[in-house]
């Protein structure tokens, strides 16, 4: 062995000249790597592919012109933007590249932004500067940031983008989400602005919780809400039964007596079995609540909770004070104060309390209270932070009670505990904690939440915009979302506007919901004769529509005060109610006005005007319409109907004058014997 | 000269691992103890999610005998193109002859070719191949606007929330699915239509003109959603992305 290696000495370094030779060599051999690697690099070879693709194209030549060789890149100081995508990315601007499936060369698809002024990272992630294909997309030791998944993009787009976008559904569905199922109550989560969001789901206070249900009902709901009612909001905490058991005690002991929630109601329900529904239905209750049907699927809206089990949770002294009144149990409730009387507090109670499951409570048994469960309980509402949801007499709402997921977006993996066979990326990693909080250590106070895949992926995409870039980026970029208006009406219509709920489903000046129209013009639009007659016995525009105005059985008073104050404070400053008289057209623009109508326009699509000949479901019925609407609205309206109500879908036709006049004509002359018709109903 | 060395072993090393983890998921198939003769879709097939998205309902297949009659037990596997997922990616037929999974689409807007597919007795393989649409932002956009202003009268379906108007019109309108009429369409004219109403073409003025209301890039974005669910594809909607 030693002589092998000797004589291989010798006959490389034997003489001067040799060892000259051969160190030559080996320097030039070692110089050569640099050019070598650059020759042989991924990006050269993607172009070369790219360059022999575009070659059998019948654009070839167009194509080739706006090639350039060379590592690409994109700098943008102000973004922190280093990108040298395109090096790789060759095609992305290329309109004719749409048909190519193989990537890197596919052309970029259609986004409202520009390459060149977002560079590629912004939205995707992943290491900009780099030139390989595993240290661009991939992370690695030096560099942490993948590409975000396809799933996720929406994210990026609320980097800058506050508010909702019709062009971003999913990460618009996660910000609500955000609010809509809790998760703001504990987990701060700040804006760039500093504001801080606001949840929205108004859990019930447990001030008074012994009036409402009983000790057993509370111990079902909290070892499984969902099984009391599928659509329950309340996640599953995973208590144990001892603990369950406990907590319960705490909250009846620690709840006190509201005067009324007692009073027994004298008066007999209806004696007719369709009452109760029948009560149900014209009250429209399933506006905002649901039953579950036969089938299994749920029914109706989801304002409020469902109501399928609704017997098995609440006492019958409760529910009827609830009826006759839910502002005294809850002040801040967005049920409406129906003027029921008692014999209707009787038969809507009667008809509610049926909606039983006797297989809720059937194995629920226990024993009285004692002092150390009671104690204990209190020491585990603490523990798990109920109060930083729920009102609950005695306990402080927690403050940060939860990890602050203002830069989750950014959280650096290195700081992350994975679950065995998870990959090691962020957005795996909040998806998964939405999906199994406790998975990731048995001691977790993170309830379980019952969501869909979908909502999940819509929960990620929200906290992955909560980044650092979001906090850097030049304010010039930011998109501020329009912040919900605080707006209350004031005096004695305002509280007895408070008193109906109507923000539950009115929009006014920003401020309330979105299953009704929005009534900020009220006053300039409808006649107040109308309106008077509307509030005593509410009728559908639409004929497709399901949901409706109840009856709240108003006093003449109230309607009064409520009338006085809509036709004078909601007004549009464009609309002169007065200025255009309510009848009297000449009959010519009448008859113009109906040609326009049934022909040029062609209303009859959306619109009913004769019942006989017309079918349009879209838009409101407008047999009655001249006794509805004040002209000058009308008017209005045909020349421009987003510029009264924004994101109304009639469209805008962009009339001349003459036509909205002669429509205006048409239509006012359309009183279709209005009275009797309400009358009816 | 040493560093190299470690590099090219530790790239050779991570291939390696790379081929075995890829052979290993491939390899543990349930055993089927039946056959069929046909596999047909039960339900999910033309659906629309977002790129990368997982598909609002799940895929359906069942596996039928020579008589049409369901087949327990029957080994089924889902194959697409690179980036799709199936959860799982192959199973079972259960009681009622079915195979259920979920799918998510890849990251780039366009159709995706999903393959079931079973062996029969004589181990002949039997593929039954379905079509999901992925939408790219443009075509998110065109959904929504459709969902908002034009899926009332264009599309014959009623819920009860959302009762349609297509039977009330005395000219019918297209549904955006019918791409034997409207691929024929240009997407010139179509923003004509769009923009000005049917009598810009010398078509119905129940369609109105949508100009006023909808911003060009609006317009853009419906065209887009129209081509991407045409059925029969439309040519501009880009390539099926179908397993290599």
């Amino acid at each position: 062995m030693k002589e092998k290696l000797t004589s291989l000495w010798q006959k490389l370094f034997g003489d001067p000249v040799r060892a000259f030779g051969v160190v030559s060599l080996v320097f030039l051999l070692s110089l050569a790597i640099a050019p070598a690697k650059n020759y042989f690099s991924e990006w050269r070879h993607y172009q070369h592919s790219y360059l022999r693709m575009i070659r059998n194209r019948s654009d070839a030549n167009t194509l080739q012109r706006h090639f350039q060789g060379g590592i690409h890149q994109i700098w943008l100081p102000e973004l922190g933007v280093v990108d040298r995508c395109t090096s790789c990315h060759v095609g992305l601007k290329e309109a004719s590249l749409t048909d190519v499936a193989t990537q890197p060369f596919r052309k970029h698809p259609v986004v409202p932004h520009k390459l060149d002024e977002f560079g590629c990272v912004v939205c995707h992630r992943g290491q900009g500067a780099a030139t390989t294909v595993a240290e661009a997309h991939n992370s690695t030791l030096a560099w942490e940031q993948p590409i975000l998944p396809a799933k996720y993009i929406e994210s990026s787009c609320g980097q800058c983008h506050r508010g909702p976008m019709l062009g971003t559904p999913q990460l618009n569905q996660g910000r609500a989400l955000l609010k809509r199922e809790g998760c703001v109550h504990c987990h701060t989560i700040k804006l760039p602005d500093g504001s801080p969001i606001q949840p929205n789901d108004d859990p019930p206070s447990l001030e008074h919780i012994a009036d409402k249900t009983t000790r057993e009902w509370i111990y079902a709901w909290l070892r499984d809400p969902q099984s009391y009612a599928a659509s329950a909001t309340m996640p599953n905490f995973k208590l144990s039964d001892d603990d369950a058991r406990d907590v319960s005690a705490f909250l009846m002991a620690n709840s006190a007596p509201l005067a009324g929630d007692r009073a027994k109601i004298t008066a007999k329900p209806a004696s007719d079995p369709s009452a109760g529904p029948s009560l149900y239905g014209e009250s429209f209750c399933a506006s905002c609540h649901s039953v579950q049907n036969a089938a299994g699927n749920l029914v109706g809206g989801d304002v409020g909770p469902e109501l399928t089990r609704i017997g098995s949770k609440v006492k019958p002294e409760w529910l009827q004070a609830w009826l006759r009144n839910p502002r005294s149990y809850d002040p801040g409730t967005a049920m409406p104060h129906y003027r029921l009387n008692d014999g209707q507090v009787a038969t809507l109670s009667g008809f509610l309390l049926a909606k039983t499951d006797s297989d809720l409570l059937a194995n629920v048994h226990l024993d009285p209270a004692t002092p150390e469960q009671i104690a204990h309980g209190k020491r585990l509402v603490s523990d798990y932070g109920c109060a930083s949801c729920h009102e609950i007499a005695g306990i402080k709402k927690p403050e940060n009670f939860a990890p602050e997921l203002t830069r989750i977006g950014s959280k650096p993996i290195t700081q992350l505990i994975f679950l065995p066979g998870m990959q090691h990326t962020l957005p795996e990693y909040i998806a998964g904690k939405i999906k199994q909080p406790r998975a990731f250590s048995p001691g977790l106070k993170m309830p379980q939440y019952t969501l869909a895949p979908a909502q999940i992926d819509a929960l990620t995409t929200a906290l992955l915009s909560f980044n650092e870039r979001s906090f850097t980026l030049p304010p010039s970029l930011a998109v501020p979302g329009v912040p919900e208006s605080d707006y209350q009406p004031a005096g004695k219509a305002g509280k007895l506007m408070s008193d109906l709920a109507c923000f539950s489903c009115h929009r006014i000046s920003g401020h309330g919901g979105d299953m009704a129209p929005d009534l900020t013009w009220e006053g300039s639009s409808v006649q107040r004769e109308w309106l008077v007659q509307f509030f005593k016995n509410p009728g559908t525009l639409r004929p497709a529509l399901i949901r409706r105005m109840p009856r709240f059985n108003l006093t003449d008073g109230e309607i009064t005060e409520l009338t006085d104050y809509i036709m004078t404070v909601y007004q549009n400053p464009a609309v002169d109610r007065d200025s255009m008289p309510l009848s009297g057209y000449p009959q010519g623009q009448v008859e113009l006005g109906r040609q326009l109508f049934y022909g040029k326009y062609s209303c009859q699509g959306c619109h009913i005007v004769d019942t006989k000949t017309d079918k349009g479901y879209i838009g409101p019925t407008l047999t009655h319409v001249g006794s509805r609407l004040t002209a000058a609205w009308m008017y209005q309206w045909m020349k421009n109907p987003q510029a009264l109500r924004p994101g109304t879908i009639e469209p805008n036709r962009a009339m001349s004058d003459e036509d909205a006049r002669a429509l205006t004509a048409f239509l006012m002359s359309q009183k279709g014997g209005a009275k009797q018709e309400i009358a009816k109903k | 000269m040493i560093r190299y060395g470690s590099a090219v072993s530790a790239f050779v090393l991570t291939v390696l691992a790379a081929s075995c983890s890829h052979k290993g998921e491939s390899a543990i198939l349930p055993k089927p103890t039946a056959f069929g003769a046909a596999v047909v879709e039960s339900s999910g097939g033309k659906q629309l999610a977002q790129t990368g998205s997982l598909l609002p309902q799940p895929v359906v297949v069942q596996v039928n005998d020579e008589q049409g009659a369901a087949v327990t037990g029957a080994l089924v596997e889902f194959a697409a193109a690179p980036g799709v997922g199936f959860d799982p990616p192959d199973g079972l037929t259960d009681s009622s002859g079915q195979v259920t999974t979920n799918v998510s689409l890849a990251g780039m807007a366009g159709r995706y070719q999903i393959t079931a597919f079973t062996f029969d007795k004589s181990h002949k393989r039997l593929e039954l191949k379905l079509e999901e649409i992925a939408l790219g932002y443009q075509e998110t956009l065109g959904r929504r606007l459709n969902d908002q202003y034009c899926d009332r009268c264009h599309n014959s379906e009623s819920t009860v929330e959302r009762v349609s108007n297509y039977d009330n019109l005395e000219v019918k309108p297209h549904p955006f699915t019918e791409g034997d009429t409207l691929n024929k369409i240009s997407n010139t004219d179509l923003t004509a239509i769009i923009t000005n109403g049917g009598p810009a073409l010398q078509k119905s003025a129940l369609m109105p003109a949508w100009g006023n209301t909808l911003s060009k890039t609006d317009i853009q974005a419906l065209i887009a959603y129209i081509r991407a669910v045409s059925d029969p594809p439309s040519r501009s909607a880009g390539p099926t992305y179908a397993r290599r």
